[in-house]
This record gives structure tokens, sequence and C-alpha cells, in this order.
């Protein structure tokens, strides 16, 4: 593909310059700086986790994990995002596809699973400010709150993100574009399913442990 | 203090008249200049009509070279600032001995000294770092933009944003007074109620997220972007420490973002992380500090490196020594300064053996920074050595880090460090080497790249007597502070007791009217330098004989940098270039793909600066508002589709021909 001149007619010395443009990949770059930038907020929740890791005990003479998590719950709230990880890799089926109607269809259903988890979420610390357990009573509600609720925030921005992809969809279709954004959605979509995982079994999971 | 009612509150938050400091008279003169400056500097460019120019050509402008200017640009106002903390700081310990109490208040001496660490690092060392690495990876790795180019203008501008707020401290309340990383529990709201502090976090969170965005960009750029040819082990050393660089920008400012959030939900919502009840734990927070800061001295001093290496071998005429080990060096160095936070706080007490991995990790970092020095004195070794300006900063560096070098060696060691922690040879330690490394580091990249980027070099005269201010000053300035942290003085205070220890901080003071010289010498250097640019036009594009490939092209460069990509084939791909008979290619141009400007960088940052300050004043309707329209802004920059557009190929050819006959006229 690459024509290369040579640049001096004593044969010798070889091409210098790329004399035919290679064909030009605007965003060739993005799904490395989009894994970097992942990279970089999956440092922001090692920090989170760290500082529960280590404050997570500090209950203050208040309550502790065993008294305050319901594990139905949260066994539920762990469906719904896995749910909606599952039907976000449906719409990337679709995608591939090039079915812009079933990518559109699955969405809705991934922001739907979404929602669930968030009002879940929100309806737990409702609860759990209700009864008294505040961030402020103690170190280990501090770093919980600040934990689940990062996450439950980035779900927050996916969602707005989803909503937003899917008006840029159905306005210019499923171009090269809107497929780049659709697969960084998709990384960041799992990523946080990952991230969840990790809240899952370190907080709830441990949390009720003795 | 009169009560202000509900409705003031609602509108203005925290913020009251009594909030502006009339009552002092340095902060009122220092307001009055700027006010005038910046009112003279309006009228000027009101008066010539360059509020378009500024506009369109630069603010707005997604070229990887203007923005790297304009991070120049900052960091030297940003200096400025910083310096004449400074100079009040050495002043008032010269003179506040024996019941004098000196000119400055503890209240104001206290932000003073913060201040100074902030700005120092965040705001120019750091834009410094950033807009050579910015202005110069491109160009050297025959590219034509980074990777992301209107990220990188959104990176600049967030920078700003955190300038912006950190000197708004200056003139609307005040500054945080709690020494430059603002341990808890005293910069927790208990013992620091005031703004100051809340200056502190959301100017430092809203640059951050500029620079670790900046370092995504890099990365993705130095890894995706180089040219055909130019595999890992041919890019030039200056391109492998920025790689390095950023691979810890990225590994740890998010870690400074969580920690300083953490700390803003102690401050804001009355969470427990770092207080001294309910289990906070204000020690997680100097563990969680140090893990961004160590790396952070990294992140500055490892590009400087790159610069010396640069200079090293261009002004000596031959490839680097050591190539090889220069990059390994660099490696190690990256992933070792990971490892060695703890040896900021070994008086914590976490016992000997956690304090003994950290003494020896540290102690480890000097012998890849050792077999650098050895490179480059080799590399000098049987070179053709111009002492031309950069080549003046390397020597001076290389004698001036290794004295700091071994000052840092000496507080590794844990029990030495339970004498010398937080005492003045601790201070004197790290300006040795931020001063002796990276500012020198600093004026030897523009020395050097100036020519590149305007068109003409920089004056020697006021340069060389800019260099011996600056070297001279520095030795006068910070040996005394060795001697005075030997004999027990501890750092941040503001009045002595003891007659004898005053000699000292005089001679500390001279020092840094020294500096202050070699300051003005540096400023007057680029006004001369403007004047004669004539006679000291680049016409060539390689003004030094360089070797790697931003000298291939014109000076200034193009806006597409190279008509066409460069074909690599060998370390110092330029020089390899010179020695087998290049030809520059006269026709055959095309039309060349390049990204549009735009102003959501501007609009996006600006509103996050106001977001910021609303949140410093309990302003919650500004804040709310400005978040929405952050929000929006970012929403509606993702509907832009249409980004770039091809240079057409007649600007090529103009540009080029242009550049022809200035070749054929040198």
């Amino acid at each position: 593909m690459m024509a290369k001149a040579t640049a001096q007619a004593a044969g010798t010395a070889p091409a210098f310059y790329v004399t035919e443009e290679e064909h030009a990949h605007p965003g060739g770059s993005t799904m490395l700086g989009f894994w970097l930038y992942l990279m970089s907020d999956c440092l922001v929740f090692a920090v989170l986790f760290a500082t529960y890791g280590v404050l997570g005990r500090n209950y203050a003479a208040g309550p502790s994990g065993a008294d305050l998590f319901d594990l139905k719950l949260v066994a539920v709230n762990t469906a719904m995002l896995l749910f909606s990880s599952i039907t976000y890799g449906f719409a990337m089926l679709a995608m591939d596809k090039g079915r812009q109607a079933a990518v559109q269809g699955w969405l809705v259903v991934t922001a739907l699973f979404g929602l669930a988890f968030l009002g879940i979420e929100l309806y737990e610390f409702a609860h759990l400010i209700h009864e008294g357990a505040t961030p402020m009573r103690s170190a280990f509600l501090s770093s919980f709150f600040t934990l689940v609720g990062t996450h439950g925030l980035h779900v927050t921005f996916g969602l707005i993100w989803l909503a937003v992809l899917m008006t840029q969809v159905s306005k210019h279709g499923l171009i090269e574009a809107n497929r780049r954004r659709l697969m960084c959605l998709s990384m960041f979509w799992h990523f946080l399913d990952v991230v969840w995982i990790g809240v899952f079994t370190f907080v709830y999971l441990m949390g009720v442990l003795k | 203090m009169t009560s202000y009612p509900d409705w003031w509150k609602l509108l203005f938050g925290r913020f009251t008249l009594e909030s502006i400091p009339y009552h002092e008279p340095i902060l009122i003169g220092t307001f009055a200049v700027v006010a005038l400056g910046g009112l003279a500097l309006v009228a000027l460019i009101t008066r010539y009509k360059l509020w378009g120019y500024l506009w369109h050509d630069w603010f707005t402008s997604v070229d990887h070279k203007k923005i790297g200017i304009m991070y120049m640009i900052l960091g030297v106002v940003m200096l400025l600032r910083g310096f004449a903390d400074a100079l009040m700081m050495r002043g008032q310990q010269a003179i506040a001995f024996a019941g004098n109490e000196g000119y400055l208040p503890p209240h104001h001496y206290d932000q003073i000294f913060t201040a100074h660490g902030v700005i120092m690092i965040f705001f120019v060392a750091m834009p410094f770092v950033t807009g050579l690495m910015n202005y110069v990876v491109p160009l050297q790795i025959g590219a034509r933009d980074v990777a992301f180019p209107f990220l990188n203008n959104f990176s600049f501008w967030m920078t700003v944003g955190g300038a912006v707020l950190i000197m708004a401290s200056l003139f609307i309340g005040e500054f945080a007074k709690v020494g430059w990383l603002a341990y808890p529990p005293l910069s927790g709201a208990a013992y620091s109620p005031g703004v100051g502090m809340d200056y502190y976090l959301w100017g430092l969170q809203i640059a951050g997220i500029g620079t670790t965005l900046s370092g995504v960009n890099l990365i993705a750029t130095i890894v995706k972007m180089r040219a055909p040819g130019m595999d890992m082990m041919k890019m030039p050393v200056f391109t492998w420490t920025s790689l390095c660089t950023n691979v810890l920008i990225v590994a740890t400012f998010p870690i400074l973002a969580a920690t300083l959030a953490l700390l803003t939900l102690d401050r804001y919502v009355g969470t427990n992380f770092f207080t001294n009840d309910l289990g906070g734990n204000p020690m997680m927070y100097v563990n969680l500090i140090w893990i961004w800061g160590h790396p952070e001295v990294y992140i500055l001093i490892l590009p400087i490196f790159g610069v010396y290496s640069e200079v090293a071998s261009t002004f000596c005429g031959k490839r680097l020594f050591g190539y090889a080990s220069m990059v390994y060096a660099t490696v190690v160095i990256t992933i070792l300064s990971y490892l060695v936070w703890l040896h900021h706080f070994f008086t914590m007490g976490s016992g000997a053996s956690v304090n003994s991995f950290f003494g020896i990790t540290t102690m480890i970092i000097s012998i890849p920074t050792g077999a650098k020095i050895f490179n480059w004195l080799f590399t000098m070794y049987r070179g053709r050595i111009r002492f031309e300006l950069p080549m003046m900063w390397l020597l001076a560096f290389m004698l001036t880090f290794v004295i700091g070098g071994m000052t840092g060696v000496m507080l590794a060691v844990p029990p030495a460090d339970f004498v010398l922690h937080n005492s003045l040879f601790l201070i004197a330690h790290f300006h040795n080497v931020i001063i002796g490394g990276v500012v020198f580091g600093v004026f030897a990249g523009i020395a050097y790249w100036f020519p590149k980027a305007f068109g003409f070099k920089l004056d020697r005269f006021w340069g060389v007597l800019s260099f011996w201010f600056w070297v001279i000053g520095f030795y006068v300035a910070f040996m005394p502070l060795y001697i005075l942290g030997l004999m027990g003085v501890t750092r941040r205070l503001s009045r002595f007791e003891d007659p004898s220890l005053q000699i000292w901080f005089v001679i500390a003071a001279i020092g840094a009217v020294l500096i202050a010289l070699g300051i003005a010498c540096f400023l007057i250097q680029i006004g001369v330098s403007i004047l004669r640019r004539e006679q000291l036009r680049d016409t060539t594009g390689d003004p030094w004989d360089g070797r790697t490939l931003e000298w291939a092209t014109s000076s200034p460069p193009p806006a597409y940098n190279f008509a066409f990509t460069p074909i690599v084939h060998d370390l110092d791909a330029w020089a390899d270039m010179k020695k087998r008979g290049y030809q520059r290619p006269l026709t055959g141009f095309r039309p060349i793909h390049m990204p549009k400007n735009t102003g959501a960088g501007v609009i996006i940052a600006g509103l996050a600066t106001i977001c910021g300050f609303a949140l410093i004043w309990y302003i919650w309707w500004l804040a709310a508002l400005s978040f929405i329209g952050v929000l929006a802004a970012v929403i509606i920059h993702t509907f832009n589709y249409d980004r770039d557009f091809h240079i057409p190929a007649d600007e090529v050819v103009q540009a080029e021909d242009a550049r022809t006959q200035l070749l054929g006229r040198a």
C-alpha cells in the first residue's frame, strides 16, 4: 500500500519520507486512549477500595456491615447490573450485524436494568440513612458510602452517556464515529460491572462475615 | 463583623465584604499592580484589535505547538508569582529575630509558604514540563499532532482554571495555611474552616483533571503515532522519558484526585476519613498523598532528563552514550518511583522493617540515576563540545544534581531521617534537586527549542547572565539551609529566637535576590531576542546541527509539521538523514488532513472553574448551574461530528516554497 519515494538519484540512499499518505484513521488511537482512561479510573477505585480496606472495620461503636447489609437485596441489585452487561453485549452483536433497531432496543433494555440498579441502590442508601447509619457516623460508613456511591455515580453518568448515544445513533445511524463511541461506552459499562464484582465481594460478602 | 441577611447568603454563600483583604497593605498593593497591569494588557489587546487573533489562533487552537507555547507562558507567569512568595519568605526569615516579628503576620506567612509550594509544583514545574512535551514530542516522532487534539486544548484550559482559582485566592478570601500537601487533621474542617483550604482542593482538582487527560493523550500519541520505522528502541530519549512520565501521570494523578476528593468530603459532608475521631485515620491521607507525591517528583524530572540527553548528544556532536541503558534506567526509575513513598514519613512509626524496606528502595533509585549521569559524562568524553547555553545548563545541572542526590541518599537512611525530617536540610535537598534538576533543565530546554518554536535564537549575552545569576544564586540561597537544617532548624517557621542563626538566613536571602536577578535577565533575554530577531534568525530549521526529527522541518514548523511523513531508519533519525544525503522534497505535495479548532475546551474549562469557585464559597445555585453547564457543553460538543478538514495542496506548496527560498538564502 505504502508507496515510497527514493529521495536521491544515487539509488543507495533509502526512502526518507512517505509520498502517499496512508489512509487517515480518525480516532485510530481512541480505543487505546479509552483503555488508558479506564485504567486511571480504576486507580480511583483502587484508592477507595484501599481506604475501605483500612477504615472498613472502624465502626466507632456504630453499626457494622453485618448489622446493616441485606444480602438478598444486594443479590438482586447485582443481578440487575450483570444483566445490563449482557444486554449491552447483545447491543454490540447487533451493531456488528448493522441492525440499528436491534441496537437501540437492547440499549433501552440495558438502560432499564441500569436504572433498576440505581433505584435499588438509592433505596438501600435511604434505608441506611433512615436507620441512622449515615456517612458521617463512622469511618466505616464514610468509606462504604463513598466507594459504593462513586460506583453509582459512574453508572449514572453511564446512563446519561447512553441516552446521548442513542440520540446520536438515531440521528446519524451506525456510522463509524458512532460505532467507536458505542465501543467505548461498552468498555465503560463492563468496567463498572467488574468494579461491582469487587464491591459485592469485598464490601458486602466479606462485610457480613464476622 | 456585620451579620448578613439570608438573601445575601443564598445569593453569595459565605462571601462577605470582609472577605476582601483590604486591611492587608501588601495584598492591596499587589492587587493594584496586577489590576493596572491587567487593564493595560486588555487595553493594548483591544487597541491593536488582537482579541479575534488570540481567540481564533491561540485560545481555541488544537495545534500541539501553540498549546505547548501557551503552557510555557503559563509557567513563566506563575513562576513570577511563586517566586514573589519565595522572596517574601526569605525577607521575613532574614529579619524576624530576637523579638523582631518581621513584616508578615503568621496567618499571612503560612498562606505564603503553602501558595509557594503549590504554585511552584502544580503551576510552574508541571506547565513547563507539559509544555515542552507537548511541543516537542509530536515533532520528534514525526507526527502532525497529538492523538486527541481537542482533549489537549481542554487539558490546557483546565490547568489554567486551577491556576486562576489559586490566583483568585490572593484577592478574594485567603489561601490555605497548611503546607503544600495539606495534611489533615490540620486541613480538616475543624482546624481550617475558611475558604483557603477549599481554594486548594478545587484548584488542584480542576488542574489535576487536565493533567491526567494530557497524560492519556501523550501516551496514545507516542504509542500510536510514531513515524514509520521508528520502533520503540529508535525513539529519541526525550520521547522515551516523556512516555514514562505520562505513564506515571496516568498512574498517579487519579490517586491525587481521589485523595483530595475524600478530604473534600470530610470538609463538605462531614465524613470521617481523616478526622481524629469516629474511626478516621489522618495517616491514611499522608500515605495516599505521597503515593501520588513521590512519583510526581519523577514526573517532573524524567522529561528533564530527556532534555539533558538531547542537549548532551547535540552539543557534543555525537550519539548519546548508552542509549539502551538510558532507556532502561528511565523505565526502572518509573517503576521504583512507586515503591518509595513512605520515606517521606519514616517518623510515622511504621517500625524498623517497613522503614528499612523503603529506605533501601529509595537508595536503589540512585543507581539508575547515577547511570544516567555517567551516560551524559561519557557522551561528553571525546565529543566536540559546544558551550552554547543549553550545554552550560547541562553542566551546572550535573554538578548541582549530584549534590542533591547525595543529600537525598542521606535522607533515605531512616535513622538519619529522624534527625533531618522536616528540617531545613530537607528543604535544601528538594530545592537542590528541583531547581538544580528541573528548573535548570527547563531553561536548557527553552534555550534549545526556542529557535524551533519562534524561528530565531535567544540572545546569548543575557542568557549567560541569567545562567550565572541562577547558578550562583541557587548555591548562595540553599547551602545555608543545609547548614541550618543540620543544626536542627525546622521548616515553616516565621520567626526565630536564636540570633546566631540570623547570618545564615541573611545569606539565603541574598541568594534569593541573585535568583531574582536571574529571572529578570531571562525576561530581558526574551525581550532583547524579540527585538534582535532579524540578527538571530534561524533560516535552516536546524540551528544547532540537531539529531532528531524536530530539526528536519522549518523553524517555526508549519501547522502540519511535516509535508511528508518521515521514514525512520536509525536512532537520531535526522542525523542519519543528513549523513546519508537526504534531499528535501520540492514537489508532489498533497492536501493534509488536520483537526479543526474549537472553542469547546475554553468553554467547558471555564464553566468548571466557575463551578469550583461557587463550591469554594458555598454559592450552591451557581455551583449547580455551572455543573449542569459543564455537562451540557460536553454533550453539545459530542454532537459536533465535523472535526477535521484538509489543508489544500496549494497552501502546502506555498508554505514549502517559502521555506525553499529561505533555505536558499542561508
